[in-house]
């Protein structure tokens, strides 16, 4: 057992330093500082930027344009990338939808995709959830007839984020209604500009526009665009969720807030002193603080059992919820910090236009949108209650 | 609306004040007030005292020697007794067989055993609870076998709080292994000097001695004991679960509360008192605003004679508090919380004792106080009750 | 990065988990927790001959020189069988001390009887006044001659009534709570003016009151430097602190697997427990529980070496915040999930639910901890 990083790993950590500190752009910085939400073209900006130096994909093996780093590289890059205002990864193409057409595409749709998912060109939303197909996903009912050299797709999917601003979204779609519901649906990758298909927004409690209602009404869809077998859908899904699971522990951007809200703490007084030397909210920082090295440490053990090749199991789902818990935690703790300054809300503040002097202290606009939009990190992506019922059922044999 | 108490009320309360003032004895106030062992005849001779005075058992009808109390006399009345640190009243009888008793019993078994209740020559237990039926109580197998005249009845019951005192038990027991499972049991009151009963301890991780099991080898309870109806018992006990229920705990919270304080005060931490430290303090407040509530929750269900549902929330919000205060307590003494000195929680023990006084209970009754969310209805089941009932999931 | 045993590691633990086995069945514990000493001598000899007693102690002074992660494997494993011989007193502080502040004439002459089995230590610190605060000392040295006289309380001193010197530390200058002026002492336990009630504690250890009613110790009697014992104290704790940490991952996963089986295996209702869904959510968040106090107890056995002493007391104050909200959970919810059995002494449940309970009291409860993190 150690945790010593070699000589080399402690290089690797200067290089990324250095480079981060001397690229990223400085409005975008800002903007992270302060909360805001990141248009997608500064996103695509700071995308490009690691494209150039060959970090878009951390994750990916090197033949599909990935970095090969080890679990240890993938850590220190993490790390490095929390210690300065950097925008989060939009994971639907880096995080998911690329490793699956790497993993199960063909050629000619890894040649295609990835490239594009890489430099940030194109950018994927999701499209699994329904209207009646929450946490029950394979009772999903959008239909796919195949008609030809193309599917015809009908139906409505729900929650998708981004989709009123991607170029394609990756649906699963019914293609069988015989046998157990799981072995009737497929994986399609699917063109946003294709005719029938229609988002409509779906406003969330933070007052902003990223989730979408998204109609399928006769939608042409190539057969070539479908991830591997027809019918075998469920399977390319479940890899992809457990993906998703292990991207959303979030221990890097947690500990961005951390800092942030440190900052913020040395800002904001009570009886005449700062908040961080009030004894009852340093408590509560510590607290989180703790549960955050905590989340890391579990996570580490992971990644650890990963770079030695051994598979992970549903343990993984605990990554889910804590990740997701710490994240309430400190959006919660942030509202707490600011007190009165939670309140004001106008949506105009949040633009990076604003030109405007700030109501209160400049971080204080896009706080309570952060909190609120937060609560939705404990449902999606497998809601925390059907993640404790997987760790029941497949690790406590329950 | 009106939160008041009214002059009479509070001229009651003054009045059961005094009373304890003039009745109860200085040593055992203490006992209880430091949380020591008590004796049968502790509790006995309180009881005793308040019988004499006409208060021991204020919810009977009046005939059969209740008091015509309103709803904040019984409440006033319940607290007064633990602010004076009086020894519980033992419920078993007063509280749980007793109604059953003058609601569904012969006008014999009336006679029989009601005085005996009241003047507490007759000490109670429960024995409804068996190693296979605890939440699921209706799976009980204690069986009752009518033979002529009497019933023979064969099993086990556990869990059966202070049995190695009592002289009677009343028991569910099954009459009928058809229908529902509700459906085949009875209500019977045993003789606890009957042959073939066999009282054996159970000892809890806190190391007293408050639980046994009670074996029944063909055990002749005469048929005249049996409550009601025959394979009728489970409404009989489904009657006197509530009144289990509907007693008010924030008299004792409030003690503990009180208790928990002066220790507050007195242990010390970076040269001054705990009960100053930031963070034991907010712990504290955190802990009387959540006591504060529930009172007024307690208080909002006064009167309501029958407590259906409330008696669920009641008992988990209850109950947390109850651990609560027993864990900041074990917190508030530190490493004096270690020492485990039996004796030490026997009143008349002469040594000085490891550290302050007040310590040596604290952690048994801690570890003694996580039963509060087991017994009378788990708390998991509490929710499930409210879910179904309250939520109509 | 790496988390996993090496052989030796492996090999250490699986022989602890046979001694475990073999010697701390249940009822064999109760057995040693009511004799008078409260353990096993044989049980202690047989540590001496397997080299557990020597396993932190360096290899120049007849030890084995092993490092955290060893003192992590066995501490997990005592964990598991509630084991109740003085390893943590005499073996990680008593050595602790000695390694630490111990002068060349102590580490030649007390090492090798501590490896063997020959000598046993305990460490008084706690006042009456101190609560948590290892630098809250009252009780006096005064010096006399080359040596000291001491004066003063010292109490819940782990082992005491067993070991054959007890460490206790005393002012010898400075006001009651500063962290310069505190000096460490090798104390005899049969000295003159030293006198002990003993008494078993709650979760089946022993501990005792010490009066110091002017004990007279020589020059030789100090542990480190004289009036630097708040630094020796911070370290030797920090490393007692992390093998508790490791104890209460082994008594957390007992618990936690115990409590599955019961839950499959006892029927109410016409099912087994485990099909109701608020119980396997119960059980599934004691087993986060478990996996995130051992991932603490990971990180402070790793960074209780660490150079930078601000890194390693953070490292040492969150692993014991961490360990004390799960040992809280786990052990209560333990309880709570057997039911009326949970309550019984005759279970094993109980005790290990008071161990827990108890390792959060030890050298500073959660809030304690979670203060001195806030201040760091
Ligand atoms: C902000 C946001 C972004 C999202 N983005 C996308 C996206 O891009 N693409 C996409 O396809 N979907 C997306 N989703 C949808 C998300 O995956 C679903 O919301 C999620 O699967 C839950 O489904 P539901 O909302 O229908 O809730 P339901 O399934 O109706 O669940 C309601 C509640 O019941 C609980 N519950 C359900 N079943 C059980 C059970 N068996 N046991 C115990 N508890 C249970 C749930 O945990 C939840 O608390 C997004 C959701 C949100 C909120
Ligand atoms: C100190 C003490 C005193 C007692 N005194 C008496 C007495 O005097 N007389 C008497 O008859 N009995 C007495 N009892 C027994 C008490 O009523 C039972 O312990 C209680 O009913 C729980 O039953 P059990 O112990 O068999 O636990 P189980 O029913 O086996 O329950 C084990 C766990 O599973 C949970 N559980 C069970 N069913 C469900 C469900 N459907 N959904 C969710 N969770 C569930 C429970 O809440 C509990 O956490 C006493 C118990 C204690 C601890
Ligand atoms: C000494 C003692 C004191 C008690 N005190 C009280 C008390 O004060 N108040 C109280 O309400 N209870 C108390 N109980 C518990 C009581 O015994 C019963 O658990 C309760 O009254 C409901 O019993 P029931 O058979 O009608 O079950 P039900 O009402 O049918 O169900 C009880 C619970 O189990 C669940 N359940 C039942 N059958 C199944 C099944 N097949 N599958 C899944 N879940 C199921 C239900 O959802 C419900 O939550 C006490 C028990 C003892 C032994």
């Amino acid at each position: 057992m150690d945790l010593a990083f070699s000589n080399d790993d402690l290089a690797f950590r200067d290089e990324v330093h250095t480079f981060v500190k001397a690229h990223l752009p400085a409005d975008i910085a800002e903007s992270v500082r302060r909360g805001r939400p990141i248009a997608k073209a500064d996103i695509q900006r700071w995308q490009l930027i690691l494209y150039n130096r060959g970090w878009a994909a951390p994750g990916w093996p090197v033949e599909f344009g990935g970095t090969g780093w080890n679990a240890t590289q993938r850590y220190i890059f993490d790390e490095v990338m929390a210690e300065f205002d950097t925008p989060e990864t939009i994971p639907f193409g880096l995080l998911m939808v690329g490793p699956l057409i790497y993993t199960f595409g063909t050629d000619a749709q890894k040649e295609r995709f990835l490239p594009k998912i890489l430099n940030g060109k194109e950018w994927w939303c999701q499209g699994y959830s329904e209207p009646g197909s929450g946490s029950d996903l394979a009772s999903l009912q959008t239909k796919a007839v195949l008609t030809g050299d193309h599917y015809l797709v009908n139906g409505t999917k729900t929650w998708n984020s981004s989709a009123h601003i991607a170029d394609w979204t990756f649906c699963l779609v019914r293609t069988s209604s015989e046998g157990k519901q799981q072995e009737g649906i497929s994986f399609l990758l699917i063109d946003m500009n294709t005719p029938g298909i229609e988002p409509k927004p779906i406003i969330s409690i933070d007052g902003a526009h990223h989730l979408n209602m998204t109609y399928y009404t006769d939608v042409k869809v190539p057969v070539a665009n479908r991830i591997g077998e027809e019918n075998k859908g469920w399977t390319y899904a479940k890899f992809l969720l457990g993906h998703e699971r292990n991207s959303i522990t979030e221990v890097g951007l947690s500990k961005q807030r951390v800092r942030r809200l440190k900052s913020i703490a040395e800002e904001e007084r009570t009886g005449g002193k700062t908040l961080l030397d009030e004894p009852d909210f340093a408590g509560k920082l510590a607290d989180a603080e703790i549960a955050l090295t905590t989340l890391e440490y579990l996570s580490l053990r992971f990644l650890a059992e990963e770079a030695a090749g051994r598979p992970i199991g549903a343990e993984a789902s605990m990554l889910k919820i804590r990740g997701t818990e710490i994240r309430q935690q400190l959006t919660e703790l942030t509202i707490e910090a600011l007190g009165y300054y939670a309140a004001p809300f106008e949506m105009e503040q949040m633009s990076d236009r604003w030109n405007e002097p700030s109501i209160g202290p400049d971080y204080a606009a896009a706080q309570m949108p952060q909190y609120l939009f937060s609560r939705a990190a404990t449902i999606y992506g497998g809601s925390n209650e059907i993640q404790r019922n997987i760790i029941a059922k497949m690790v406590l044999g329950l | 609306m009106d939160m008041h108490y009214r002059p009479e009320d509070l001229a009651f309360q003054a009045e059961v004040r005094q009373f304890i003032q003039a009745n109860l004895p200085a040593d055992l106030a203490d006992k209880v007030r430091r949380g020591l062992h008590l004796d049968k005849e502790d509790f006995v001779f309180w009881q005793k005292k308040l019988n004499e005075q006409g208060w021991f058992a204020p919810h009977w009808p009046v005939a059969l020697g209740g008091v015509e109390w309103n709803p904040t006399q019984h409440y006033l009345f319940q607290n007064e007794q633990v602010e004076g640190c009086c020894p519980p009243v033992i419920p078993f009888g007063v509280r749980m067989v007793a109604p059953v008793i003058f609601t569904y019993g012969s006008e014999e078994q009336k006679q029989r055993f009601l005085p005996d209740i009241l003047d507490s020559t007759a000490w109670w237990c429960q024995g409804y609870s068996e190693p296979g039926s605890g939440s699921d109580l209706a799976s009980l197998q204690t069986k009752a076998v009518r033979d002529g005249d009497d019933y023979i009845v064969n099993g086990t019951k556990t869990w059966t709080t202070l049995a190695q005192y009592a002289d009677w038990i009343f028991c569910l027991v099954r009459t009928s292994t058809e229908g529902k499972p509700q459906e085949g049991i009875s209500f019977l009151l045993i003789d606890m000097n009957s042959p073939g009963i066999d009282v054996t301890p159970i000892i809890t991780i806190d190391g007293s001695h408050e639980v046994n099991s009670v074996f029944f080898t063909d055990v002749r309870v005469p048929a005249e004991n049996l409550i009601g109806q025959e394979n009728q018992g489970w409404t009989y006990a489904k009657f006197l679960l509530l009144f289990e229920r509907s007693n008010s705990l924030t008299g004792s919270l409030k003690q503990q509360l009180h208790r928990l304080r002066g220790v507050a005060r007195q242990e010390l931490t970076g040269g001054a008192p705990l009960c100053a430290d930031p963070a034991f303090a907010a712990r504290l407040a955190d802990y009387e605003v959540q006591l504060r509530s529930y009172e007024f929750l307690e208080l909002r269900t006064l009167g309501n004679s029958r407590p259906g549902a409330e008696a669920s929330y009641l008992k988990i919000i209850g109950t947390d508090l109850q651990q609560l205060a027993s864990e900041l307590t074990l917190q508030a003494v530190a490493y004096y919380g270690n020492p485990h000195i039996s004796d030490a929680l026997v009143h008349g023990y002469n040594e000085p004792s490891v550290g302050p006084d007040y310590a040596a209970p604290a952690a048994p009754q801690y570890f003694n106080y996580r039963k509060t969310a087991i017994y009378a209805g788990s708390n998991e089941i509490q929710r499930n009750i409210l879910s179904k009932a309250v939520l109509g999931m | 990065m790496d988390f996993s045993l090496s052989e030796e590691q492996q090999l250490l633990k699986d022989s602890v988990q046979r001694f475990v086995r073999e010697e701390y069945e249940l009822e064999s514990r109760r057995k040693l927790v009511a004799t008078d000493i409260g353990y096993s001598e044989d049980n202690w000899a047989k540590m001496a001959e397997l080299g557990w007693l020597a396993l932190p102690l360096p290899e120049e002074y007849g030890g084995i020189g092993g490092g955290a992660v060893d003192t992590m494997v066995l501490m997990e494993e005592f964990g598991r069988g509630l084991v109740v011989e003085p390893y943590m007193s005499s073996v990680i502080i008593g050595g602790g001390f000695l390694m630490a502040g111990g002068s060349e004439k102590h580490k030649t002459e007390l090492l090798p009887k501590l490896g063997a089995g020959e000598l046993k230590l305990a460490f008084g610190y706690a006042e009456r006044q101190s609560r948590f605060d290892l630098n809250d000392v009252e009780c006096k040295a005064e010096k006399s001659g080359d040596g000291y006289i001491l004066n003063g309380h010292k109490g819940v001193v782990f082992h005491a009534a067993t070991a054959d010197k007890i460490i206790v530390s005393a002012r010898t200058s400075g006001g009651s709570r500063d962290a310069d002026g505190i000096t460490l002492f090798l104390v005899d336990n049969n000295c003159n003016g030293l006198s002990r009630r003993d008494y078993p504690t709650v979760d089946g250890l022993r501990a005792s009151e010490l009066e110091l009613d002017g004990v007279a110790v020589g020059a030789d009697a100090v542990l480190g430097a004289v009036g630097g014992g708040a630094a020796l104290m911070e370290e030797v704790v920090g490393q007692a602190i992390a093998a508790i940490c490791a104890e209460s991952v082994g008594c957390m996963d007992v618990l936690q697997e115990t409590t599955n089986e019961y839950l499959k295996t006892r029927v109410q209702f016409g099912v087994p427990l485990s099909k109701f869904q608020v119980l396997q959510h119960r059980m599934v968040d004691m087993f986060m529980e478990c996996e995130q106090a051992r991932s603490m107890c990971y990180m402070v056995t790793l960074k209780i070496g660490d150079e930078d002493p601000v890194e390693r007391a953070k490292a040492v104050s969150a692993a014991k915040v961490q360990i004390g909200n799960s040992g809280r959970y786990v052990g209560q919810q333990s309880v709570q999930l057997h039911g009326g059995m949970g309550m019984t002494d005759e279970l094993h449940v109980g005790h290990y639910f008071k161990r827990l309970t108890m390792i959060d009291t030890m050298f500073g409860n959660k809030d304690h901890h979670l203060k001195r993190y806030a201040d760091l």
